[in-house]
């Protein structure tokens, strides 16, 4: 069984859907990268920042 | 007076064949379909992180739906599920993803099962552009 920790899911999660969305949503190798890159910056930045609202929330 | 009007030559194509295997093939196998426009390292991509999602859900006690008429979200999780082509058939046949979620970790698995099936159908459909020339 592989029971990573939340934040390694988010990670893991964040990784395969962003190559996948690069791949598929642009057509040159370059423009493939950089987007595959900004979709794994939102992916994990927002929940980063969600989990920082909702640290604060229960605050 | 004769009018210079230039009708282009016939050209000889390659047949290109069934249209939608690309498309068939990409959802069967991930990344088949772009194997097949002759894109490989593309395809290995697709392969390795659709796979890999897919098969770590299983790793993580993730649920596989099966065909159902029940709740609209499990019939919506089959169809997400049906998206890993033969990733799904092994997973039912050897009777993976039948234990009940009880852990977060499992909850996130059955999650991972069901999004790998979509992206694995945007990258069949991915693969049809590319064999029509929808896409370069």
């Amino acid at each position: 069984m592989f029971a990573p920790s939340h934040f390694v899911a988010v990670l893991l999660f964040a990784t395969f859907a962003s190559v996948v969305f690069g791949i598929t949503q642009r057509s040159t190798p370059k423009a493939m990268v950089r987007y595959g890159a900004y979709c794994w910056v939102l992916f994990v930045g927002v929940v980063i920042a969600s989990s920082w609202v909702m640290f604060l929330i229960r605050r | 007076m004769a009018s210079k009007v230039q009708i282009p030559a016939k050209t000889q194509t390659a047949s290109p064949g069934f249209l939608y295997s690309a498309l068939i093939l990409g959802w069967l196998v991930p990344g088949a379909g772009h194997l097949l426009t002759g894109r490989w390292i593309r395809a290995v991509l697709l392969f390795v992180s659709i796979g890999a999602m897919y098969w770590l859900g299983i790793a993580m006690l993730g649920q596989l739906y099966a065909p159902n008429t029940g709740d609209i979200l499990d019939m919506l999780g089959f169809v997400g599920d049906l998206g890993n082509g033969v990733f799904y058939a092994i997973g039912r046949i050897f009777d993976m993803g039948s234990t009940p979620v009880q852990l977060a970790t499992a909850d996130y698995g059955t999650k991972f099962i069901v999004v790998a099936g979509l992206l694995n159908f945007i990258s069949a459909v991915d693969a049809h552009n590319l064999r029509i020339g929808r896409k370069a």
